[in-house]
């Protein structure tokens, strides 16, 4: 909210410093994101007397003596036009500080300070000034459009700052309106809160009018959806004359960014501004058939706004309807064909309340916004509107541009515009606070807010003024003293009547956790990514039309179609983590994720979907491997306390030969593999990596597993190396099983050497394993574990054609 | 048969001048006093042919050479092995200036080291951990938290919708009403997740981690949420670090309030992170509004309740020093390994 201290101060009278008042504001609840004195790169400009002024042969300038009081006299160079002998002009002195402007006096273009200078041959100390210059415009001081020099009045006193004069030492607050406080979206709602703060006193605006006799005979208004529109005022003012508004008028409308217009329509603009209602003004002779009605559109009905845009309205929309047509979109813009013109004669003007929602989306639907517009959506109340209206009158007798009749309507839903009485305990205000707060603090800031309060016994009554809507219980009670009162009589308590609970987390967020620092320890990063992606990392995938993944929730309204699916699978992102990497000159690395993917029951979405938490780990560089990767899933494993086993699988991103499904004790969660060659070039990887993916909701049933010891054999163990000839398709797991099987007392196996070559069969290949075996009741005879071999090597013969190397 | 003795004692003499190294000596010492075959062993072997009368001195002869030799011996293997230990450390010499060698382990994403240290912090205080889900209904999101449709607080979130129904949440505090519908007070509950808006630049990401907190019991009031916010704030930011509250609303808190703390920075006297005021603005809070207590079925005569939402990102980024918030969601390799802590 743009909030002039001067206008501000026609309502209340501020007996503070503009820092002051920001820090007051600020601690009632009101945050000044921003403020600035009117004239702030201005300085060192004050009145000027030109005594002599004369042409210098030649050229269009001038050399002129200049008066400037106190400051002493001082020959000036200038080019304007209108400088002469005699007027009185601003003049920058040496060391001033003025807007430069480009050559065509007009654009501005940054500050600059002022120096001794000459112009053609003649000394020149100092500037006589023209508006641009000083950031005054014709609507803030008349004649300062002039593009020459901003002629000052004959009274003004030589050697003064010009600022005052000007009002460049007017100062501009950029107020932070909350959205509860929509009472407060106008210079006089903050002037209301200015006055309860600094406690002096509030000075309501002239509401003073005097009806003619003038009435329109048989003029109706009717509303059809009060639902929408729950107050409409008119009021009809007779003899209007159109022309220019007063200098004051134009003057603070320029200083919230409001050109001015006319005198009827900038009385409508001040009254948004001012009081925080907006006005609409028809031109009378335009309306016909001698009624207004509220009511819905019509699905497809036009209507053409004042800025001459055509819109084809539905009934989610409200107009404003004469006789026969639409003549305004309500509380959004006026219609064209009603528009107020030079030649009005008439006018009936508007005050109403319309629905914030209504207004809100309508605004959105048409993308059409306003001031108006703006203003309803955050919610306007019926007693400002009663009161604007009134105002609107003062202002046309003020301006002389009118004459008020006596034709007013007033249709509204019985809403009350009078204080309501609001009963609350002080002992609830005092407990929702936590700290007594004195029964006359209370009485001084309910009654500094204007809500006459009295105090009976435990309980505060008060009369809510009607433009507090926000006000409903004593929690609002406790807010309006607590801001007034001051938070830092806060006194910091812990709970000191609550029940004691216990906290932590629950064993799936402990677990995670744990996974989480399992990762790490892997040297893997953890990362977060967005929960959506773009269709095209379905595509990456080169996932089939009828995969599941590819049944993901859209957003109705994403940023970009980048981001516009709810992730089905967390492998794209990785992927696209670790190209972004590569092209940072990242060429290894390990990275990690844990997040949901959304898995909707039908679509669109009438239940909640399943959100199911994954992890998926992306590794690449020149020394990973399917075995690393391999290395990380058993890590994974080992954390849990479970055993993983695996199997090929085929994933249309993956390497067909290096890709297998991860089961958990016998079930699927999830897989790991390569990524695909074709894939990794059109990402342009410039090293190997793998992916996996796992169903972390899958995996949680084994969420809390102890780890079981095992007691230790009592009796040595004994440990034989076995070297093998094999066929080269027998797989190590192959082996392994049937060792195995052949031997209970088998307690580990592993893998120790592979070597194919020369020294054996070209299509065989040598794997050496180191066996443990551990004796169960009872230690091994001396012979035992020879004859475990024998069979071991019987059956590995059998089943996988394995034969000792020799 | 002295002379034979001293003769073996000046070959000893004479034989470890040769020797050059521990293993040279053990080789030359087994040549001797090998029990089998070395050479003092022998005689000792030839005491049964020894005539009874002269095997006294001839065994205290061969005892005192055996000695001797292991005395010298032993000394000469002691000063060998000093010498090749030595020679062993010389040899390994090395640059210690060259580059270290990684042991390579990875961390913890920056939000989730936040994330734990605020768990830690309020789990002591008894606070549960609650996730709920990213994807909520518009009457948990909004309705519930006293934010009906028509009202302008929605205006201040952009919301991504699904459906007309169901939405991306907006604020972790829909995960206050599932709590309260389903658990009766005492209530202590932390909210963790993330949440999402349609905005997008320097400053904003459209998903970003909310933090809530939630205390529903009998009497709970401003003063509680000062002395919690307090201990928080002292924890995260240091001991220094004070509180400072002011008015500002949320529709589902009442009273509402922005929390600052004083800044960490420069201790308040006013530097670029705090942009001079002394204060950053840290999160919001307030007491939670009778209405959503009632919307969950909890006898707001009887209970009271506090609520707090700490932004995740924007603690990380003032406690780290990250200058934007994009970097938190790129997985640059060379962000991550700087965040390590």
């Amino acid at each position: 909210m743009i909030t002039p201290l001067s206008w501000l101060k026609e309502y209340v009278t501020i007996n503070v410093t503009p820092q002051e008042l920001q820090e007051k504001l600020f601690s009632c609840g009101f945050e000044v994101e921003e403020m600035y004195e009117v004239g702030k790169d201005i300085s060192k400009v004050v009145v000027g007397k030109v005594l002599t002024c004369e042409a210098i042969p030649d050229t269009h300038l001038h050399v002129c003596q200049v008066d400037c009081g106190a400051h002493g006299q001082f020959q000036i160079c200038c080019g304007a036009d209108n400088v002469a002998a005699g007027g009185k002009f601003p003049v920058a002195l040496v060391g001033a500080t003025v807007y430069a402007t480009a050559k065509d006096h007009v654009t501005v273009e940054g500050v600059m300070t002022i120096s001794k200078g000459k112009l053609r041959g003649y000394e020149s100390c100092g500037m006589l000034c023209s508006g641009v210059e000083l950031g005054v415009s014709e609507n803030m001081y008349p004649g300062a459009g002039y593009n020459g020099l901003l002629v000052l009045p004959e009274d003004a006193e030589i050697g003064a700052d010009v600022k005052p004069l000007l009002g460049l030492d007017d100062w501009i607050f950029d107020i932070a309106i909350t959205a509860n406080r929509p009472d407060c979206q106008s210079i006089f709602g903050i002037a209301r809160e200015v006055a309860a703060v600094l406690e002096t006193e509030l000075k309501m605006p002239d509401l003073s009018f005097t009806e003619t006799d003038a009435d329109l005979e048989g003029f109706t208004v009717t509303v059809d959806c009060p639902d929408l529109c729950p107050r409409y005022s008119a009021h009809y003012v007779t003899d209007v004359t159109i022309g220019e508004s007063p200098a004051w008028m134009k003057r603070r409308l320029s200083l919230v960014g409001i050109d001015a217009i006319s005198n009827v329509v900038d009385i409508t603009n001040y009254i948004l501004k001012e009081l925080g209602q907006p006005m609409h003004a028809f031109d009378l002779a335009t309306l016909e058939g001698n009624a207004i009605n509220v009511r819905r559109a019509k699905n497809g009905e036009p209507i053409t706004t004042l800025d001459g845009q055509e819109l084809s309205l539905t009934d989610a929309n409200m107009v404003i309807c004469d006789g026969v047509k639409p003549v305004a979109l309500a509380g959004v813009m006026g219609g064209l064909n009603s528009e107020i013109r030079d030649t009005t004669g008439s006018v009936l003007f508007e005050a109403a309340k319309f629905a914030r929602d209504n207004i809100r989306r309508t605004s959105r639907a048409l993308g059409k916004r306003s001031d108006s517009s703006a203003r309803y959506e955050k919610g306007v109340d019926e007693y400002t509107t009663v009161m604007a209206m009134k105002r609107a009158l003062h202002l046309v007798e003020e301006l002389h541009c009118g004459k008020v009749s006596r034709m007013h309507v007033d249709v509204n839903t019985g809403n009350s515009v009078e204080p309501r009485e609001l009963k609350v305990s002080i002992d609830k205000v005092n407990a929702c606070l936590g700290i007594v707060v004195p029964n006359e603090e209370i009485l001084k800031i309910m009654t500094n807010l204007s809500f006459e309060p009295k105090i009976e016994g435990d309980s505060l009554i008060l009369q809510v003024p009607a433009y507090r809507e926000d006000i409903e219980t004593y929690q609002d009670i406790a807010e309006e003293v607590i801001r007034m009162y001051g938070y830092e009589h806060v006194v910091p308590a812990f709970m000191p009547s609550a029940q004691v609970t216990i906290g932590g987390e629950n064993l799936a967020q402990k677990s995670e956790l744990r996974l989480k620092k399992a990762l790490c320890s892997a040297g893997a990063y953890e990362c977060i990514h967005y929960s959506f992606f773009s269709p095209a990392d379905l595509d990456l995938l080169r996932l089939p039309e009828d995969a599941a993944e590819r049944k993901a929730i859209r957003i109705l309204n994403p940023i970009s179609e980048e981001l516009s699916l709810m992730r089905t699978t967390l492998a794209p992102s990785m992927i696209n983590a670790v190209a972004r990497n590569q092209k940072r000159g990242n060429l290894e690395g390990r990275l990690y994720e844990i997040g949901n993917v959304f898995l909707p029951h039908e679509l669109p979405l009438t239940q909640y979907p399943d959100e199911k938490a994954r992890l998926c780990v992306g590794i690449f560089g020149e020394t990973e491997s399917f075995y690393t990767m391999k290395g990380i899933a058993e890590k994974i494993a080992d954390t849990l306390h479970v055993s993983f086993t695996y199997e090929n699988d085929s994933k249309t991103f993956l390497h067909p030969y290096q890709t297998v499904r991860i089961l958990c004790e016998g079930v699927e969660i999830g897989y790991f593999g390569k990524l695909a060659y074709d894939i990794a070039e059109t990402q342009d990887l410039r090293t190997p990596m793998f992916v996996m993916e796992m169903d972390l909701k899958a995996v949680s049933r084994w969420y809390g597993r102890k780890p079981v010891f095992t007691p230790l054999s009592k009796f040595p163990e004994e440990q034989r190396d076995l070297a093998l000839v094999v066929s080269r398709e027998i797989t190590c797991g192959e082996i392994e099983a049937t060792m195995k099987e052949a031997c209970k007392y088998i307690t580990k196996i592993s893998l120790f050497d592979i070597y194919e070559g020369e020294q054996i069969a070209s299509d065989k290949k040598s794997m050496a394993f180191s066996v443990v075996f551990t004796p169960k009741e009872e230690a091994f005879e001396a012979d035992s574990v020879d004859a475990f071999v024998k069979k071991i090597l019987k059956q590995l013969n059998k089943k996988c054609g394995a034969e000792l190397r020799s | 048969m002295n002379a034979n003795l001293e003769q073996i004692k000046q070959e000893i003499i004479a034989g470890a001048e040769e020797l050059n190294s521990s293993k040279e000596v053990y080789e030359f010492r087994k040549k001797f006093l090998d029990g089998k075959t070395g050479k003092i062993g022998l005689l000792m072997r030839e005491m049964k042919n020894i005539p009874p009368e002269q095997r006294a001195d001839y065994g205290k002869g061969v005892n005192e050479l055996k000695e001797w030799a292991l005395d010298f011996l032993g000394g000469l293997d002691t000063k060998m092995k000093a010498k090749e230990l030595q020679d062993r450390y010389e040899a390994e010499k090395i640059d210690i200036s060259l580059p270290a060698v990684e042991t390579e382990e990875g961390n913890l994403h920056p939000i989730t080291l936040i994330r734990n240290q605020l768990i830690d912090i309020f789990s002591g205080m008894g606070f549960e951990i609650y996730e709920g889900t990213e994807i909520e209904t518009d009457y948990y999101n909004f309705t519930a938290l006293n934010t009906p449709k028509d009202h302008p607080a929605r205006d201040m979130q952009d919301t991504f919708y699904l459906s007309p129904e169901f939405l991306l949440r907006t604020q972790t505090s829909a995960g206050q009403i599932h709590v309260m519908e389903n658990k009766k007070p005492p209530i202590k509950i932390l909210s963790p997740g993330k949440v999402f808006r349609s905005d997008d630049d320097a400053t904003h990401s459209p998903m970003f981690t909310q933090m809530e907190g939630l205390v529903v019991d009998r009497g709970i009031t401003l003063c509680d949420l000062q002395g919690m916010l307090d201990v928080f704030v002292k924890k995260i930011y240091g001991e220094d670090t004070r509180t400072r509250l002011r008015p500002s609303y949320f529709p589902f808190t009442e009273p509402s309030v922005e929390v600052d703390c004083s800044c960490f920075e420069c201790g308040g006297s006013g530097c670029k992170l705090c942009k001079g005021t002394g204060w950053i603005e840290i999160l919001g809070a307030g007491i939670v509004n009778n209405k959503v207590l009632e919307n969950c079925g909890i006898d707001s005569n009887e209970y009271s309740g506090l609520a707090f939402g700490i932004g995740i990102e924007r603690t990380a980024m003032l406690k780290y020093g990250i200058n934007n918030i994009k970097l938190l969601f790129e997985s640059d390799l060379r962000v991550l390994k700087q965040l390590n802590d």
